[in-house]
């Protein structure tokens, strides 16, 4: 079977970011993910898109999840994948980063799949290689496949994107799945709000598209969607937040404070969790939570991009 | 290129010495080094026999500028500057006298370092350069250094270069210690701590970028700080370089309970937002940051309004290995000896800074700053002056770039306003199509 190929053409060699996308750009990929999901789910999932191609997969930042569903992705699509693993520790921070592209684009792969702790670190490196390339995650900037991942997860439980009301709640300052998911849901029409201390919110948050609140039960009222953000744990205890326990109690995510959002909402985090801090475990494995499905809806929307990135490619020459 | 003992006659030239506030067509002539007259009425003996003639039709003659900011690499970082090469962009910019910041390895802490320096400008530069001492040795904000010893050799400048010290303990017992020389105490104001991880201006377009952002404040509280310590101590004080509307206004109001402080801006600030900073770009990662359209507008209105009393460079060459990283991890400057009076011309042009002001915040300004007896075509002085085609426009490419570093903001910037020939007591350094020496 063949997927159907995204309408309007996607004009990019790149996948950076969700800012460079245009709406309909960002729904073709969703609409690809879509079918590639019915692929992953039949017993024969072995697909020839980029059979013969080669993907690396080149972390900076060590990321199991993120990088095995990129790895799950490409071996799905019948590619030769390789993961890289640079640790900041030997090298000097950063020199490695133009010398690896120039290494890797040596050895003439088709697709590099870029993680680093810089933000702009991946479109720096984009600019040095002749493969395409796509962000996996680059310092607080952007996490364009988390946020395709998370539209396509919440448009099979919602119908549709546009019109949601969807709160981001958490440490939205150091994350680049928050920015990406802003940018992804304005351009789709949702609704969006921001929920955290302010220690956690980014200087201009409310000229980012969203709609800003500092408690929990008022930022919840009505939602469709509650999307949870990790808490890294150097930032629990002192320094952004007071403790565990004082955040739990404000910003954590139990029933009481879900029991605001709308009755059928969504709950959804990028993984991986910290249970009892950003989230309480019954909620993470109660009936509202999709969690484990967007892990599912990642492989899919990983094979959807690098097929569509291989597609414009082959088609440009 | 000309001798020192020949008289040239400088002739149809549009003399700008806001220093003695002319602004008129005239003639400038050098003698032996000096500027023997500089007027309307400099003909009126006649010019001397055999005089070199140089027909300034259409071009102004200005003092020659005077940076009061200039990193240079040498000793210890000499493949991105040294002495010699950071001179002849100076000369090429139109800048004849320069002072060069104290961070070098070793770092120019000691009477043995400021000494080394001078020898090796006397030899080496074709302008002038002044060595400024550290504040502290090492530039380590700890223990302060020969500012006594240094001085009598000739140092007018303390700094503590691109850091600033965070102890006000230790500013004050400095500053008052420096007071009893007459040194100038000059400091960036930019609080560490609280720029902390900030690689760029604090706001929606670092946010968005995924960047640390670098609050105002980080440079309003060091600079409130400061000048209460000068009150305090009465030491000649100087912020090096302000980028924020606030600290305008905290100058205006210090300078109005009185006291010898002053301020400078860099071109950079007076010329770019951080906006420029675009996707990333690590020419523009600089201290104090770019920062927003209405801060550099501020920035103008001060310079203009004299509450900024010089514009410096900020000349801060890096290898292009250090600005090829991700831009939290770049090197943090940007070149601009070259630069700095095309760009201010900008202010110029665009009627936002009279001329003779903006020209005096290059020249006798930094003067006094430097307590140098420069900056000023006032008759028998040394004739360091530079011909200048205030309209002239050209792009400013790399190929014309003479600093060792290729690090400038302005990389393609069309300008209006080109150096045409540079003199340092009455010799050429430089003359615009000429093919100069390469640094």
């Amino acid at each position: 079977m063949s997927a159907p190929a995204p309408t309007p053409p996607f004009r990019h060699r790149h996948l950076l970011g969700i800012a460079d996308l245009s709406p309909q750009e960002i729904e073709g990929l969703i609409d690809l993910a879509e079918a590639k999901v019915a692929v992953s789910r039949t017993r024969e999932k072995e697909k020839t898109a980029l059979r013969g191609r080669t993907q690396i997969n080149l972390f900076f930042e060590a990321s199991t999840r993120t990088q095995s569903s990129f790895e799950l992705a490409g071996k799905r699509l019948g590619a030769d994948v390789m993961n890289m693993s640079v640790g900041n520790s030997s090298v000097k921070k950063g020199e490695t980063l133009i010398d690896t592209a120039m290494t890797l684009n040596a050895m003439q792969p088709d697709i590099l799949v870029v993680r680093h702790h810089a933000a702009g670190a991946v479109a720096l490196l984009a600019r040095k290689v002749d493969c395409s390339v796509v962000n996996a995650g680059d310092g607080a900037h952007e996490h364009p496949t988390q946020a395709l991942l998370d539209a396509l997860t919440m448009r099979r439980h919602k119908g549709r994107v546009a019109r949601l009301t969807v709160a981001i709640c958490g440490d939205i300052l150091h994350s680049r799945v928050a920015r990406s998911n802003i940018l992804l849901l304005n351009a789709l029409g949702a609704r969006v709000r921001a929920i955290g201390p302010s220690t956690l919110l980014p200087s201009g948050i409310a000229s980012m598209g969203v709609e800003v609140f500092r408690r929990m039960e008022d930022g919840l009222k009505g939602a469709d969607v509650v999307m949870m953000l990790r808490l890294q744990r150097e930032r629990m205890e002192g320094s952004f937040v007071p403790s565990v326990r004082e955040y739990f109690r404000y910003y954590g995510l139990d029933a009481a404070k879900l029991s605001h959002a709308k009755p059928d909402a969504l709950v959804m985090h990028p993984g991986p969790m910290n249970r009892g801090v950003e989230i309480a475990s019954d909620i993470a494995d109660g009936p509202q939570s999709v969690i484990e499905e967007q892990v599912e809806m990642g492989v899919a929307v990983r094979m959807a991009v690098m097929e569509t990135l291989l597609a414009e490619r082959e088609a440009g020459r | 290129m000309s001798e020192t003992s020949r008289t040239l006659v400088i002739e149809n030239a549009r003399i700008l010495d806001p220093s003695r506030s002319v602004d008129e067509i005239g003639t400038v002539i050098v003698e032996d080094g000096l500027i023997a007259a500089a007027g309307a009425n400099a003909l009126n003996q006649g010019a001397p026999e055999g005089a070199e003639r140089i027909d300034a039709s259409g071009l102004a003659v200005l003092p020659g500028l005077v940076d009061a900011q200039v990193f240079i690499g040498e000793p210890g970082g000499e493949h991105r500057e040294t002495i010699r090469s950071a001179s002849r962009a100076a000369a090429a910019g139109g800048v004849t006298s320069l002072l060069m910041m104290p961070d070098t390895n070793p770092v120019i802490d000691s009477l043995a370092l400021a000494e080394f320096v001078m020898r090796t400008a006397r030899e080496t530069a074709v302008v002038n350069v002044h060595p400024a001492g550290a504040l502290t040795r090492g530039l380590a904000s700890e223990e302060m250094t020969e500012i006594g010893l240094m001085s009598e050799a000739g140092v007018t400048v303390f700094t503590n270069g691109r850091n600033t010290i965070s102890n006000p303990a230790l500013i004050r017992r400095i500053m008052t210690y420096a007071r009893d020389y007459g040194a100038l105490f000059m400091h960036e104001t930019q609080d560490a701590r609280l720029t902390g991880s900030g690689v760029m201006n604090e706001g929606l377009f670092a946010s968005w970028l995924g960047l640390s952002g670098i609050p105002r404040e980080a440079e309003i509280i060091p600079l409130e700080r400061d000048l209460r310590l000068a009150a305090l101590t009465g030491c000649r004080y100087h912020a090096s370089k302000v980028s924020v509307a606030t600290s305008a206004e905290v100058i205006r109001s210090a300078k109005a309970r009185g006291g010898a402080i002053s301020a400078g801006v860099s071109i950079n600030n007076l010329s770019l937002n951080e906006n420029d900073v675009g996707e990333y770009r690590t020419f523009f990662r600089l201290s104090p940051p770019l920062r927003s359209e209405d801060d550099r507008r501020a920035m103008v209105e001060a310079l203009a309004d004299g509450t900024l009393d010089v514009v410096v460079s900020a000349h801060d060459p890096q290898d292009v290995d250090g600005k090829r990283h991700p831009f939290s991890e770049a090197e943090v400057g940007a070149i601009g000896l070259e630069t700095l009076l095309p760009a201010a011309l900008r202010l110029h042009h665009s009627g936002d800074v009279p001329l003779p002001r903006l020209i005096e915040a290059m020249t006798s300004a930094p003067a006094r700053l430097l307590q140098i007896d420069r900056g000023t075509l006032r008759p028998g002085k040394t004739a360091d002056l530079v011909l200048v085609d205030l309209d002239a426009p050209f792009v400013f490419s790399e190929k014309r770039i003479h600093s060792r570093s290729k690090n400038t903001p302005f990389e393609n910037a069309r300008f209006q306003g080109k150096v045409m020939r540079t003199l340092v007591s009455g010799r050429t350094v430089y003359a615009e199509g000429e093919q100069g020496e390469s640094a």
